[in-house]
């Protein structure tokens, strides 16, 4: 299976049909490269990555080639130190550096320049071209991403990034020979969700972060932290950069198995919520329920806590699909099982157990984003992934191209020369269908699309699991059409090899989840694997699910005396799951509200006692994302002031209340262990923990980079005698720059870096080859394999086929990227991009409700009303109306329901 | 001596139709091909003929086709194209060709398809070529006419489309693959190599491109046979070929010569020798992309294999003088500067190299120079060179910058030392 | 907006190819040829029609000189560059147009008669220097037939 090559000498057995140049790196040997990613495979431009070939043994002279356009096969000799390499090497760095600025100093990349590594490394140093440089103008692209086209070496990265791996449109390259202008055609904002990635792809400072510049430091003054991202269910692997108590950036931390080298820009720029004003900083108290809280005395706080939680008959808890399973899991301690509510609608509820049992089935199979991109037939059955897990549509973009690759192949093109992939694949793709109610941006890449309400989405996909397998139940009914789509899809999914079908909860239909899992099971029965997705709404949607709890609908919903004294409330703002009149009247009802939390809502400001807990760059805890992975992350830095993290703010409240059970959790290891023995669904948790006494030889992991410097001075306004670093008592990592120098685990890594590396190009070094799994295994761990249940029992669809009433739409939930997630909303950058609330229609209902494109409507809901812009989209059903949901200053709708609508202005 | 290419054209050099043509036999090579020969049979006899291409880097066009695979229902459809982008300076042959006999080419056209199986084929003509696209638009319509075009050719149940395609200006479309990625629309890139065109060509399918000249000479060897084709040249190489001259000379212009005509012959003979007043100094053979060749090698014989040993190589076979009255350093400034100019701005070291080249070489020609900047220019022919870059244009680029700089040294130094070019006052 | 005309001849274009963007550079000579030059909001019309990106377009349209991203006088005088003309003295030639019509290459005249831009060689290089105005083909040009070749070109 492995081929033998020789390298400078040595002999190594490699894999084949990998290139040469990502074979040396995995081998860790450095092979200076440009255009060349992991990701993206290679087209041969930069010519940097030349190394000296031999036909034979006997060879003497050898030839030049590019390593990254050369298979390995066996008996390939080549050398990488060879003189003439070298100099051709070091030739191609002084070619760039001809019209390069020097500009290090005042440049964002400075520092983490792949630029300045391969000068370093290929040694390249005098300048010999003494005529003048070519100069451009800079474009203004949006909130997040600066421009800087004079840095530009024309590597070509970043519009094979952004154009042909994220099917980005307006980023372009312009002119010819040395006249070439990367940008788009005018200035704008970059429209791709991907955008973000361009700073990390673009090998200088042409694209640079933006909202770092604000309050810029260099990387090597950065103290970095291994995150999770807490902008929707995928759980894409951060690294956290702090200084001065403040976060500076997220950049994307690999995870072969979950986000690979990238990020949305959801999660990349989202994090400015940690840094607002309105953080709340104090423990606060109210004196009446007319009143604001105030900040209050610490005594006055814990007296309040102490009469309210051990003064009352019943203490009730609200947990957060926000919050860490930790946080959630000392909620449930402070209340007892049976007082302890889901932070969800019961709509939510109900169909994130529906879709945990059934990825624990036996015949389902919960795919990693990795598998997504490697399947070859995808059905996304009323999802729009784009908005609602970004990162999971870039998958699914990937997943298209596996047919045109499987045909280059048949030509013998290797699937890492991308160029010549594509341009032998030409138009060809993988079967892609996308069942929406209304146009999403996945359309584009879609082998056929389907336009319909979600219960005729729900029964066409239904009918598609019975056409699989007979078992299944089928649909009555249908139209004709309806049953071509369903013969269609079926027939794709059945001849594909790694079929999968994708849904969500985000449509609020539980007949759609069914009918998704019937799907998978038939083609589970068809002998595939029954790859089935589910896109879950927040960041911990499905660790909540798994924990025993209510709606807190429920809670609301019992008679006014008995439904508790005291309500704990865990980093949630009730206001967005349920009518605003169902909260009022619940908080009126309980004596004392407590709740914790980080920013102010409207829910913070009806509590009796307020207190001020982490973000998650503040504290620890274990994320499970849609996929079933639990993922730990870390405290980015302490927090200031009385901010502490909800899990042991709840621990101290559970001392108040009498129960000196968490007494003992003296640390996150302790809690964690605690919920691990007491939630088999955790169970594994505890084994998977690289606990807080973790050490490398002895020591603990820093987060802060050899050359972090001014840690003697970086405070001296305050005092001039240098502080001691913070301790951090819940993990192996140290708020320092002491610390081992072994890379640490994998899910450990603060920081990429490796002799002469100091771009996160050094990432290809933590892994087993470039785009392959981190060493010691991907991060996180899968927790749905534990349970299974056995037999096979398809549902049966519920609700009949949509039928559209006169003057009345059924408003169907359209997610933003930007806008609907609470916490990415409130940091500027992203608030920049929010749309304004709209409505979706399609030109003739728009006409027969006597409404223009762009014109406000009045929108009329059962409990509801607002106003909205129309867009027209002529894909979306008569009688189906999508709107925009969750955006600021927008109330809770629970959608779908049906809505009227008419002209403002009449 | 026999002329094939240049047999039917009349001597006025005004345009052949479609009945002097047929009436001249023209298109009997097609009849015979479609009615009594198989794909592999027709390439059979042109790799025996020993055709080398045309376009400047003489690879054999039947072991070309051959590569294309057999294998129809992987690859129901291949395309032919026909190289008529000509614009490597110094060269006019094939502008010639499609003007003067353009029902030649198209024939030569049907029969390389037929060979491989190819349903569509187009020819990429340069933009500039106004006449050329003249004649061929009406040569077209006139094949499609007669029925040597379209469906069901000759009867012989083979379909062959023919489009004509202008060029919108860029010598890198003149690369094959660049030419391929123009014609699909996109910016003239070249793409790498392997997967050749004969692979994943244009639109990914099968394609072979061949120049206008290799084209041309296809009928007469199925008209003739391989034997006589490789018998009509003085070495063996296959063939005649269309030498021409530019620059000084008393009688500029183009000659229809047995394949290894000498550049003595071409330049006394045909040409006329040198203007009264000037000297022969130097020629670049086939075009600006290929080293000098100086008196000593006058009596060469000017084929693909011939030059080779001297450091040079044929080109596109079209010679330009350089003579005594102009400045060598002046005259690769030109070069350079055209080859700068249209690199395609893909791989670094024609990018950039090829600008700093052209820079330099301004100043040297300025008086600005610096003797350390030789050196500069000598690195760059290697850096630019072979195998260095993502295709062939930053070499070509360089073949006459390292045989100019190995000539024309003292030139060079005389510039630098005197601070101005000798050959302005 | 694209004149139905223009697109008609696109659309004729786009039906010899596998999918509409292939048609991307034979749209922006249909253009220019009906306007002389290709304006932004033309590229944003083509990228419309062909469903390709107007970002896709104008990179096409950038890379290849014949297409004008910037207006052009009434006729485009372009002059041969290359090295045969420069050997037979096309420098001379160049110099008295430029002197005579006030531009530089690159340039247009005060009165949008003339457009002048260099051209790598015209294939003419037996009878150089070589001249093109729009699309018609002048040799040998001297000093002195350059007034008469002018005159056509009102
Ligand atoms: C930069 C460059 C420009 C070229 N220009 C032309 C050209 O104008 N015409 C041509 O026939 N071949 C040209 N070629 C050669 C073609 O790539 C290709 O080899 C040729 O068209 C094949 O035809 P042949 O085998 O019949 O010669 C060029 C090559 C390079 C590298
Ligand atoms: S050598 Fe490189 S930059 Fe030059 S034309 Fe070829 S591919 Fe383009
Ligand atoms: S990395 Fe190989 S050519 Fe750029």
């Amino acid at each position: 299976m492995m081929v033998k090559i020789q390298i400078d000498g040595t002999y190594y057995d490699v894999k084949p049909g990998k290139n040469l140049l990502e074979t040396c790196l995995a081998l860790g040997i450095d092979v200076p490269h440009f255009c060349y990613h992991g990701a993206m495979g290679s087209v041969g431009a930069c010519r940097l990555c030349a190394v000296k070939k031999f036909r034979d043994p006997c060879d003497q002279k050898g030839r030049i080639i590019m390593s990254c356009m050369e298979p390995v096969n066996e008996g390939l000799i080549v050398s990488v130190n060879d003189p003439d390499a070298k100099m051709f090497r070091a030739a191609i760095l002084e070619s760039l550096m001809i019209n390069h600025p020097h500009d290090c100093p005042v440049c964002d990349e400075g520092g983490e320049c792949h630029l300045q590594d391969m000068l370093v490394m290929t040694g390249h140093n005098y300048r010999r071209f003494d005529f003048k440089k070519r100069t451009h103008f800079n474009q203004y692209l949006g909130p997040f991403i600066s421009h800087e086209m004079n840095r530009c070496i024309q590597c070509y990265r970043c519009v094979r990034f952004y154009d042909d791996y994220t099917g980005g449109k307006d980023l372009a390259v312009f002119g010819s020979h040395d006249h070439l202008y990367f940008g788009r055609g005018e200035d704008g904002i970059l429209e791709s969700e991907f955008s973000g990635n361009l700073v990390e792809v673009c090998p200088t400072g042409v694209f640079t972060d933006k909202t770092l510049k604000e309050h810029y430091t260099r990387k090597w003054d950065l103290s970095n932290t291994p995150s999770v991202c807490v902008h929707c269910s995928i759980g894409c692997n951060t690294i956290a950069g702090e200084r001065y108590g403040k976060l500076r950036r997220i950049m994307s931390r690999y995870n072969g198995a979950v986000n690979g080298y990238f990020l949305c820009d959801r999660g990349r720029f989202g994090y400015q919520f940690v840094n607002v004003e309105n953080r709340i900083g104090e423990a606060q108290i109210r004196t009446s329920k007319n009143s604001n809280p105030v900040e209050a005395t610490p005594d006055m706080i814990a007296s309040a806590c102490a009469e309210a939680l051990s003064g009352s008959k019943k203490i009730a808890g609200i947990g957060s699909p926000r919050a860490s399973l930790e946080a959630n899991f000392a909620l449930q301690k402070l209340v007892g099982k049976e007082n302890f509510f889901a932070g969800v609608s019961r709509t939510e509820h109900t169909l994130a157990k529906t879709a945990i049992d059934i990825l624990q089935h036996e015949a389902i199979h919960s795919p990693s984003l990795k598998e997504i991109e490697k399947a070859d037939a995808i059905l996304i059955l009323g999802e729009d992934l784009t908005n609602t897990a970004p990162m999971a549509a870039l998958a699914v973009r990937q997943a298209a191209r596996n047919k045109g690759i499987e045909v280059a192949g048949n030509s013998g093109i290797p699937p890492w020369n991308d160029y010549a992939v594509r341009l032998k694949a030409q138009d060809v793709k993988s079967p892609i269908i996308m069942a929406n109610p209304f146009s999403a941006k996945l359309d584009e890449i879609a082998e056929k699309t389907y336009r319909a309400a979600y219960s005729d989405i729900a029964r066409v996909g239904f009918a598609v699991a019975a056409l699989i397998n007979d078992g299944a139940p089928g649909v009555k009914g249908l139209s004709k059409e309806q049953l071509s789509m369903a013969q269609h899809i079926a027939n794709a999914l059945k001849e594909a090899k790694n079929p999968m079908v994708i849904t969500g909860t985000h449509g609020g239909s539980e007949d759609m989840v069914h009918a998704a899992a019937n799907i998978a099971m038939a083609l589970f029965l068809h002998g595939k694997e029954g790859a089935l997705s589910i896109v879950f709404p927040e960041c911990n949607s499905m660790g909540l699910g798994m924990m025993d709890g209510k709606p807190f609908e429920d809670l609301a919903g019992l008679p006014a005396d008995s439904t508790c004294d005291t309500l704990v409330i865990l980093e949630n703002d009730l206001y967005r799951r349920a009518d605003q009149s169902l909260i009022d009247d619940l908080l009126e009802r309980c004596k004392n509200v407590i709740v914790l939390d980080h920013l102010i809502t409207g829910t913070t400001l009806k509590s009796d006692i307020l207190l001020p807990v982490g973000t998650f760059a503040e504290s620890e805890g274990t994320l499970v994302n849609n996929e079933g992975r639990a993922q730990r992350f870390y405290r980015v830095f302490p927090a200031e002031g009385t901010v502490i993290e909800s899990w042991r703010q709840l621990k101290e409240l559970m001392i108040f209340s009498g129960n000196h059970e968490s007494a003992s959790w003296e640390n996150f290891d302790h809690v964690a262990q605690a919920m691990s023995d007491s939630i088999p669904a955790f169970a594994k948790i505890k084994g998977h923990m690289p606990g807080a006494d973790f050490r490398i030889l002895n020591e603990k992991i820093k987060r802060q980079t050899m050359r972090f410097s001014g840690r003697t001075a970086m405070n001296a306004q305050f005092s001039v005698s240098e502080p001691k670093s913070p301790v951090d008592p819940d993990s192996p990592l140290a708020f320092s720059m002491e610390g081992a120098n072994e890379t640490p685990p994998s899910s450990l890594v603060t920081n990429y870096w490796t002799p002469g590396w100091n771009s996160n190009n050094a990432m290809n070094f933590y892994l087993d080859e470039p785009n392959g799994s981190m060493k010691g295994g991907d991060p996180g761990f899968r927790l749905l394999e534990t349970a299974a249940t056995k037999h096979i029992l398809f549902f049966a669809p519920v609700t009949g086929a949509f039928t559209p009433e006169a003057g009345e739409w059924e408003i169907v939930p359209a997610y933003q990227i930007f806008g609907s997630e609470e916490l990415s909303s409130q940091g500027p950058a992203v608030a920049e991009r929010i749309p304004e609330p709209f409505i979706i229609m399609n030109r003739r209902d728009a006409e027969e409700a006597g409404v223009k494109e762009h014109e406000m409507i009045d929108l009329t809901l059962t409990r509801s009303s607002l106003q909205v812009k129309l867009k027209i989209d002529d894909n979306i059903p008569a009688g189906v109306a999508g709107l925009s949901t969750g955006l600021p200053g927008m109330p809770f709708l629970k959608l779908p329901e049906s809505g009227r609508v008419k002209n403002s202005k009449k | 001596m026999e002329k094939p290419l240049t047999k039917h054209i009349k001597p006025d050099g005004s345009q052949l139709n479609l009945k002097n043509f047929v009436q001249d036999g023209g298109y009997e090579p097609v009849r015979k091909v479609l009615k009594g020969m198989s794909p592999a049979e027709v390439i059979d006899v042109v790799v025996a003929s020993n055709l080398l291409g045309r376009g400047g880097g003489g690879f054999s066009a039947g072991k070309k086709w051959s590569f294309v695979t057999t294998d129809k229902e992987r690859e129901p459809s291949r395309y032919l194209i026909c190289n008529a982008d000509e614009m490597e300076p110094g060269t006019f042959k094939d502008r010639m060709l499609m003007e003067e006999n353009p029902h030649q080419l198209i024939a030569g056209m049907i029969i390389s398809s037929y060979a491989i199986q190819a349903d569509k084929s187009y020819i990429f003509l340069r933009w500039a070529y106004k006449k050329s696209e003249t004649v061929l638009r009406k040569a077209i319509a006139e094949a499609y006419e007669a029925g040597f075009l379209g469906k069901n050719i000759l009867g012989s149940g083979y379909d062959l489309e023919l489009y004509l395609h202008t060029s919108a200006g860029r010598y890198i479309c003149g690369e094959e693959t660049g030419l391929i990625n123009s014609l699909e629309g996109k910016r003239a890139t070249p793409r790498d190599k392997p997967p050749f065109p004969a692979i994943s060509g244009l639109f990914g399918k099968p394609t072979v491109v061949n120049n206008v000249e290799t084209l041309s000479c296809v009928p007469h060897i199925i008209e003739n046979g391989a034997d006589w084709f490789r018998s009509i040249s003085l070495t063996g190489e296959g063939g005649t070929k269309l030498y021409g001259v530019s620059g000084r000379v008393k009688n500029p212009g183009i000659w229809e010569l047995p394949l290894g005509a000498t550049m003595r012959e071409i330049i006394e003979q045909h040409a006329g020798g040198m203007m009264d007043g000037y000297k022969f100094r130097g020629a670049l053979p086939g075009g600006a992309s290929t080293d000098f060749i100086i008196e000593e090698h006058m009596d060469i014989p000017l084929d693909f294999a011939s030059l080779v040993p001297v450091g040079s190589r044929l080109g596109t076979g079209t010679l330009i003088i350089l003579d005594d009255k102009t400045c060598p350093v002046a005259f690769l400034h030109n070069l350079e500067k055209f080859f700068a100019k249209e690199s395609c701005g893909w791989c670094t070291p024609c990018r950039e190299g090829l600008p700093w080249v052209e820079k330099i070489l301004e100043s040297i020609e300025n008086g600005t120079g610096k003797e350390k900047d030789i050196e500069t220019l000598k690195f760059h022919t290697w850096y630019c060179g072979p195998g260095h870059t993502f295709c062939a244009h930053a070499p070509g680029a360089m073949e006459p910058l390292q045989s100019g700089l190995k000539y024309f040294h003292d030139d060079f130094m005389q510039h630098i030392n005197e601070k101005h070019c000798p050959w302005r006052s | 907006m694209l004149t139905e005309q223009e697109k008609k001849e696109i659309e004729e274009e786009v039906k010899h190819y596998p999918y509409p963007g292939v048609a991307c550079l034979d749209a922006l000579k249909i253009v220019q040829a009906h306007r002389g030059w290709v304006a932004d909001d033309a590229v944003r019309d083509i990228a419309d029609l062909l469903d390709i990106s107007s970002e896709k377009v104008d990179g096409v349209a950038t890379f290849y000189t014949r297409i004008y991203r910037k207006p052009v006088g009434r006729h485009v005088i372009l002059i041969c560059d290359s090295i045969s003309c420069m050997i037979m003295g096309y420098e001379p030639v160049y110099k008295h147009i430029s002197a005579k019509l006030g531009i530089h290459f690159g340039e247009t005249t005060a009165d949008n008669r003339f457009t002048l831009l260099p051209i790598t060689c015209l294939g003419n290089c037996d009878q150089a220097p070589a001249m093109m105005i729009d699309n018609d083909l002048f040799n040998m040009i001297t000093i002195e037939n350059i007034d008469q070749i002018f005159e056509k070109y009102e």
